[in-house]
């Protein structure tokens, strides 16, 4: 079987939502895509795959626009629909597509939220986030009447149940922020790149939902980011270190947090596990970590569920360890997306950028001593779609 | 401002015609005996479509909850801090719901929960709340 390679990377800087935009998502995703080919040193012509998360300025036929305003003519065309878990759900069926022959140099383009098209979806997602509310959604029946909707009164009920359940810990989950606001501080382009923050400003700051407060939450940005892989024959020609997508694993389950059966056993357990058994490696193998970070508590709950500690000890986990980019457990390198912004869909795909950032040892300043297999997680809706991936520096 | 109204499709208006008449009836599937919430046309059990409709209790235990101290959408303004939770029936299913007559310092879960039908919200549909039950009788 072929073997995939990440061969190229790009990123937009985070800019604050007021600052406005210009270019449509469209031209965002098309920019993306010739600044990660030129990283790769590969050209337009390579590129016989598409795989495309979240473009604005349609609803349908997203490959398609993207592949006609390029001027490709792709093999292999795709979208996911994965919430958070978007970008690792489209990086690990590309490296497939790649592996079964179907194509040699696949674009990923997740260009974040464009002009204009955001203002409707915006308003959209001011009144309900991510839920539907649309005839025939259950969410619309049964959960937005009351008011269950959206992120965070989700994520705060699971934080409220794990409290219950094996106790809380608020001062283990604001140093966690401060570490990754330390990474984002080493990170050109980080929305909080000048701005550190102290566990006394996480644990003061404005309480949205019990238990969670305003700096243990993702701040929506403007970016986008963008990589391209390659079959093992066609990343020779490339610039960089390849790194390899060794294994993955995905689990769709929930949409809404009632229906999971225990929220604190989420669906990455499963496929972390998977990721883990195919790459042949185990948590101790891994020598920096890109964890989906929605909220604090999204980190600590991913950790345990994915083997780095057990189930229940996870806040002393975030006690005990040193997340920063120099620390023992190098975790959300570039600041995360609590410390780099959320930049919409393309907040996932900067875990994945940094993932290969720092295997391919090109993270600068920070960059991780001794990188060689890195563990990514994407996270959708309220922990009910995710997806692990196993990165291997060559 | 106004809360989003549920919006009731033809599977679920058993249900719904229920609470306006303070009943709580929930589908149970004939073949594997599961309960089922949400009202589905097949049973996420076994995939079986000889689903029932039975009247319950609506003796409930807190699962989970929070205080909402922001609102979670412009839509809910009047209603900080909301007591948002999942109210979990005794025959196992969990429901997502509101929590009324109760401090918000007093939430604890594993609360017994007692049915509150709320006719008022909208008038022609009813909400089902919880509030904490009463030891004693009433």
């Amino acid at each position: 079987m072929k073997r995939a390679a990440i061969v190229g990377l790009t990123e937009f800087p985070a800019q604050k939502i007021s600052a406005g935009r210009t270019m449509t998502s469209l031209e965002m995703a098309a920019i993306l895509a010739v600044r990660a080919l030129a990283d790769a040193g590969l050209r337009l012509a390579d590129v016989d795959g598409i795989s495309i998360g979240g473009i604005s300025d349609t609803d349908l036929f997203q490959p398609a626009m993207i592949a006609e305003y390029l001027g490709v003519q792709a093999r292999f065309a795709d979208v996911a629909d994965l919430g958070g878990a978007t970008p690792a759900g489209m990086v690990w069926r590309a490296a497939a597509a790649i592996e079964q022959g179907y194509a040699d140099v696949v674009l990923c383009l997740t260009p974040g939220l464009g002009w204009p098209a955001e203002h409707d979806m915006t308003a959209k997602m001011r009144r309900f986030g991510t839920s539907s509310y649309l005839p025939g959604s259950p969410q619309a029946e049964f959960e937005i009447p009351y008011g269950h909707l959206g992120q965070n009164a989700p994520y705060a009920m699971i934080a409220q149940r794990y409290a219950h359940v094996y106790g809380y810990d608020d001062r283990a989950l604001a140093r966690l922020v401060t570490h990754q606001r330390r990474n984002a501080c080493m990170t050109p382009g980080a929305i909080f790149e000048t701005v550190p923050v102290t566990e006394n400003d996480v644990l003061s700051s404005r309480m949205v939902a019990r238990p969670i407060r305003m700096l243990e939450i993702v701040m929506p940005v403007y970016g986008g980011a963008a990589i391209v892989l390659a079959s093992e024959e066609a990343a020779k020609p490339a610039r960089n270190r390849p790194v390899w997508l060794v294994g993955h694993g995905e689990m769709v389950a929930t949409k809404s947090i009632f229906v999971a059966e225990d929220p604190l056993d989420p669906p990455i357990a499963n496929a972390a596990r998977c990721a883990f058994a195919r790459a042949r490696l185990t948590p101790t193998d891994i020598d920096v970590t890109q964890i989906y970070d929605c909220y604090s508590i999204t980190v600590m709950l991913t950790l345990e569920a994915a083997g780095f500690c057990r189930p229940g000890e996870g806040m002393a986990f975030l006690r005990e360890h040193d997340f920063t980019w120099q620390g023992d457990f190098p975790t959300n390198t570039n600041g995360g997306q609590l410390g780099y912004g959320q930049t919409g869909l393309a907040g996932g795909m900067g875990h994945v950028v940094e993932a290969i950032r720092q295997l391919s040892g090109r993270a600068g300043d920070r960059q991780v001593k001794r990188a060689r297999n890195a563990f990514v997680t994407g996270n959708g809706g309220i922990m009910g779609e995710q997806v692990a991936l196993i990165f291997q520096g060559d | 401002m106004a809360t989003p109204r549920p919006l009731i499709g033809a599977t679920g208006r058993p249900y719904w015609n229920a609470l306006d008449e303070n009943r709580i009836v929930h589908q149970r599937c004939g073949d594997c005996a599961r309960w089922i919430f949400y009202p589905r046309v097949v049973c996420p059990g076994c995939g079986g479509g000889n689903l029932a409709w039975h009247e319950v209790s609506g003796a409930a235990t807190l699962y989970t909850f929070t205080v909402a101290e922001l609102a979670v959408s412009p839509d809910f303004t009047d209603e900080v801090p909301q007591l948002l939770a999942i109210a979990e029936l005794d025959i196992g299913i969990r429901v997502p719901t509101t929590l009324v007559d109760i401090d918000p310092d007093d939430i604890r879960i594993g609360m017994a929960l007692t049915p509150v039908f709320d006719h008022e919200t909208f008038g022609d549909v009813t909400l089902l709340r919880f509030r904490p039950a009463t030891s004693g009788p009433e």
